[in-house]
């Protein structure tokens, strides 16, 4: 122990999520001597797959990948690392009249489908495709770069600033104010626009809100369709896919890149505290009383964790203290893991219908989803929950015994707060709460149940280490995106004191499976550290 | 331009007046088509019932920009400015003013972050002058004009702001007022009032992404001197317009109402009227909103498809209804002095309370516990009301135009929610009421011809906002016809008596003529 201690390590990083490990792998890569350290027992954060009933692994954070930047898949390898994506197809929204939408995966059978439920939105889709593809090929050009400080006069950020303007200027004119409402409308109006069918509306508009204390008429939501559609799987842009064996495989892959970079990684060794001695970080003291010695630090963990939590005042700007409190960084996601003796039914759908294949909702409108959000902000779980549910194991049968089948529901809303606070019997009413939706549509669905998970905002918090629980490490609002996030002038991964740095999706690009904000971090250091960049480049417009 | 050129203005609201002044004075012949019996449009007052006279709609307001007033020859009017009188349940009402807060139940931290608060967001305000006080710059194409404006506004931001508020407005732009406030107050009573204004008028709550923009274009309209109550000063600013326009030889027509533009070869030609007279001029100018003139006088058959179908999509819904009574006597509010009621008194206490009132207005009811903003014109101007009687003007929110359950049925449930929401505070007051009137927004759009009864023409969101408003290719008041301008609320800068929409569309105007010599 004592001789570890004296050790000096060149970075170390506090947190091994997804982004936290994405970024040591880049360090690592380039010669630098690294040190991940976790406070779990596993690694991963929220890219995890755990056996917690016998036979089954849930991924029971994050559930499906389709935003991590394929830059990274390639320059670290990870498929030789052992990750394998399958795309997942298609999706359903029941409705409760009995009928359904199917959003199939071909875009002929998709359209008809939607004539079905209204002839206009079928015409209206394919505009909707070609405007969305539209965002979304200017917008991936922007994740793995560093947003401009425009507060400075560094020519960087004046570079910086001139190549996003460049950027926009390849659009028309009528694009680029489309292209800023689209960023300024809420999801409803701005499906509206396209759509006039409730279950359609509701249908495209749900992803939207996964992960935000925001409701589908809140201003800001409709580029969360980006979320959904600029990921890639195998260069098909917009589709998803299970990681095989859980997103465990994801954090997995990526800490055996790290690992055969000559890595290392300690677990459940939390951080007490980042060491800083007169303005510069020297290091972190474990809660053991261990101190490790590094020349920089980084950061994996959102704002309010780092700053109010791992650093005295007295070592930060007032302004910085001030700045994280008053980050906005909403729980209103719960979770449930659940273990199935068989494939529930669905007497909606025609016998062997491939919609379970996808993602399953039981919201038919803008206005179920809509009271959902009011529930939350009046501190309620959502008595008639969004749910993305996902039956995984119809990919991937490693994921559960023969036969059998493991559930993932994602439901909004759940407030970290609640009137009166947590306890588990409200943890559980709320989990019975999702299992009723869900059972209207599948009558023998609470027979199969063998076990199930249930985590609320508490959970996540506790588990995982995420402020109230929030999935993004911080709300994805136009006041805390680009140069705003986390905070105006802290936006390019340097934090207030020397040699301490961020990496999680509290920094730009923000939360989901993507890596972007690890890589980010990761080319910043090295520039400081004037070592070669071992980041890959954007693979920009493919 | 080589001849004087002859232009109709549709509808007398105030920017169209001052829209119509302003051209008259560049030797134009002007001629002003009002539907209404009276000009001024919201800000025109109306007899509700024999001897008694309310506010329009607009019952209090700031001065019209001091540039504008002095353009036209004006000096400021009205009485002092009001202040914001926030009702307590408890009887500890906070009265807030331009710079400073005060009482009972404040303490001096929050007072302290009040001025400092007004201050701010004042500067805040102030900093997107060079943007409110031009057409909207084109993001691309832009002519020298416009990118002037940019420099300006980029000059504006960053040295007339500093960095640190610079860095600070471009984090709470993008805001919600439920967030900002949180941050900055720990009264929630001030938290209420504050919340109230910024979305009063709007289909906005506190949380809603975005909702500090609408209230930075309030604070804007009211940075040059506070708002006061309309009773008196309404008047006297729509009778000073008509005096000045009529000065200038403009022909003011009242009882004229437009029933189309006409479009010949892709211009404006002129307007029918009602009744069948055709006008012919060589510029129409619209201060209707922006969907009436668009879907209504110059009809899709004259508009490209696409351009049709964004503007029946801007959303114009109004959320506001207005309930003027006459009272037999002055109504005692309980804790307030008789000075006090000469201000205008809201009732929101909490932030919460206003969220919550909205939450309604999503689904097409009607709030049960409303926002209610309150003025009591005839103790300033006596003349509004018989002898030893009051009128007393209410605008309450959120009262959804599309009422699920149609304005001929909820009129009278609204109605009653409002006396019961102010009952507690006056106690007695149903037995003052002598005479009234309720407008629903859909009484709005009837009597003042605004699609959707909406205060300002269309919500002032984002995307609704600057380059985009009423939608982008129609933003520096030209329109895709010729000679057809628009200069009403529903351009850029947007709603509120500023009289700058009708400023800059005849800047526009003259600018665009001279370069066509």
């Amino acid at each position: 122990m004592n001789s570890r201690s004296r050790k000096e390590y060149d970075v170390v990083v506090i947190g091994a999520g997804h982004n936290g490990l994405t970024n040591a792998a880049f360090l690592a890569k380039s010669g630098l001597d690294v040190l991940v350290v976790e406070k779990n027992d596993h690694i991963g954060g929220a890219t995890v797959s755990r056996e917690l009933y016998s036979g089954w692994k849930y991924s029971n954070c994050s559930y499906v990948c389709s935003l991590f930047r394929p830059e990274i898949y390639q320059a670290l390898d990870l498929g030789r690392h052992g990750l394998e994506v399958v795309p997942l197809q298609g999706g359903i929204t029941f409705k409760q009249d009995g009928d359904f939408y199917g959003n199939y995966h071909h875009h002929e059978v998709r359209r008809r489908e939607i004539a079905r439920h209204s002839q206009r939105d079928a015409d209206a889709v394919i505009r909707f495709d070609a405007d969305l593809m539209k965002w979304c090929r200017l917008i991936r050009g922007l994740l793995m770069r560093t947003p401009p400080d425009p507060g400075t006069f560094k020519p960087r950020d004046f570079m910086e600033l001139a190549f996003l303007l460049k950027k926009f200027y390849e659009l028309s004119e009528s694009q680029l104010y489309e292209f800023i409402r689209f960023f300024t409308m809420s999801i409803a109006e701005y499906l509206e626009e396209y759509f006039e069918s409730d279950v359609v509306l509701a249908h495209y508009s749900g992803g939207s809100i996964i992960g935000t204390g925001l409701g589908v008429y809140s201003p800001g939501t409709a580029y969360v369709l980006l979320h959904h559609a600029m990921g890639d799987v195998d260069g098909s842009v917009g589709s998803w896919g299970f990681a095989k064996g859980g997103m465990g495989s994801v954090s997995g892959a990526i800490a055996s890149a790290y690992q055969s970079f000559g890595g290392e990684i300690r677990t459940s060794a939390e951080v007490r505290s980042i060491d800083v001695q007169s303005g510069q970080a020297q290091g972190v003291v474990l809660d053991s009383g261990e101190t490790i010695r590094a020349r920089q630090v980084v950061s994996n963990l959102d704002v309010k964790r780092t700053y109010l939590g791992i650093m005295e005042s007295k070592d930060l700007p007032d302004e910085v203290i001030k700045r994280a409190k008053n980050y906005k960084i909403r729980g209103s996601s719960g979770k449930l893991n659940i273990a199935l003796d068989g494939m529930p039914e669905f007497p909606a759908l025609p016998k062997g219908s491939p919609l379970t294949l996808g993602h399953m909702h039981f919201s038919d409108s803008l206005e179920r989803l809509e009271r959902a959000y009011d529930d939350w902000k009046d501190q309620r779980w959502s008595t008639d929950p969004y749910t993305d549910t996902l039956i995984p194991t119809q990919f991937d049968p490693s994921m559960a015994p023969p036969g059998k089948h493991m559930m993932t529901v994602f439901v909004q809303y759940c407030p970290a707060d609640i009137e009166g606070g947590w306890t588990d019997e409200k943890r559980d009413a709320f989990g019975q709460t999702v299992i009723d939706q869900i059972s209207e549509y599948s009558p023998n669905f609470k027979d199969l149940i063998l076990h199930t998970e249930i985590r609320t905002p508490r959970e996540l918090e506790a588990e995982v280490g995420l402020t109230e629980g929030n999935i993004f490490q911080g709300e994805l609002t136009l006041d805390q995106l680009l140069f705003n996030r986390p905070f105006p002038g802290y936006a390019q991964y340097r934090g207030p004191v020397r040699n301490m740095y961020m990496c999680g999706s509290t920094t730009h690009p923000g939360g989901g499976v993507m890596g972007a904000p690890g890589v980010n971090a990761a080319r910043e250091i090295l520039k400081d550290l004037k070592r070669t960049d071992t980041t890959p480049e954007d693979f920009g417009d493919d | 331009m080589t001849n004087p050129s002859s232009v109709c203005v549709v509808g007398g609201g105030h920017n169209g007046l001052v829209c119509a002044i302003m051209l008259a004075k560049a030797g134009w012949h002007v001629t002003v088509l009002e539907a209404r019996a009276s000009l001024g449009g919201a800000i025109a007052p109306r007899t509700f019932a024999p001897g008694f006279q309310a506010p329009g709609l607009a019952h209090h307001y700031g001065q019209l920009h001091p540039k504008i007033l002095k353009e036209l020859g004006l000096s400021p009017k009205g009485g002092p400015p009001i202040d914001t009188i926030a009702l307590d349940r408890s009887g500890d009402h906070a009265t807030l003013g331009g710079t400073e807060a005060s009482g009972n139940g404040l303490t001096s931290e929050d007072k302290k972050a009040y001025s400092a608060f007004k201050a701010d967001y004042t500067a805040f305000a102030q900093a997107l002058e060079p943007l409110l006080l031009n057409k909207p710059p084109r993001l691309k194409d832009m002519g020298r004009d416009d990118q002037w404006t940019l420099a300006k506004i980029g000059w504006s931001l960053r040295f007339g702001l500093g960095v640190p508020s610079m860095r600070e407005f471009l984090r709470v732009g993008g805001a919600n007022i439920c967030d900002v406030l949180n941050e900055i107050f720990d009264n929630e009573l001030i938290k209420g009032a504050i919340a109230a204004d910024a979305v009063m008028g709007h289909h906005l709550g506190p949380r809603t992404p975005t909702s500090v923009l609408p209230f930075l274009l309030r604070t804007f309209s009211e940075s040059h001197s506070g708002p006061t109550v309309s009773a008196h000063h309404g008047n006297h600013l729509a009778s000073d317009l008509e005096r000045i326009a009529l000065s200038y030889g403009i022909e003011l027509r009242t009882e004229t109402k437009v029933e189309r533009i006409r479009v010949v070869n892709e211009r404006a030609a002129g307007v029918v009227l009602e009744g069948g007279e055709s006008i012919d001029s060589d510029v129409v100018v619209s201060n209707v909103d922006a969907k009436s003139t668009f879907l209504t006088l110059t009809g899709a058959c004259n508009l490209d498809a696409m351009f049709t179908h964004r503007i029946s999509k801007t959303r114009t819904n109004g959320n506001v209804a207005k309930l003027h009574l006459g009272l037999s006597a002055a109504p005692q509010f309980e804790g307030l002095s008789a000075a006090q009621l000469q201000h205008r008194i809201v009732i929101a206490p909490d932030m919460r309370f206003v969220e919550r009132a909205f939450n309604h207005a999503k689904y097409g009811e009607y709030s049960p516990h409303p926002i209610v903003d309150i003025t009591i014109p005839s103790l300033r101007d006596p003349s509004l009301a018989p002898d030893g009687k009051h009128v007393m003007s209410i605008s309450a929110s959120f009262a959804p135009y599309k009422l699920k359950e149609g304005w001929d049925h909820g009129r009278a449930g609204f109605r009653k929610v409002l006396i019961d929401t102010i009952e507690p505070y006056v106690p007695g007051m149903e037995a003052l009421i002598e005479a009234e009137e309720f407008l629903s927004p859909v009484d709005i759009e009837n009597e003042y011809g605004i699609a959707g009864g909406h205060w300002h023409h269309g919500e002032m969101t984002i995307d609704q906002a600057f380059m985009m408003r009423p939608i982008h290719g129609t933003a520096q008041y030209d329109t895709p016809v010729k000679d057809l301008f628009l200069c009403g609320a529903s351009a850029h800068p947007g709603g509120g008596v500023t009289g700058i929409p009708g400023w800059n569309a005849a800047k526009r105007i003259l600018s665009l003529h001279q370069e066509r010599g």
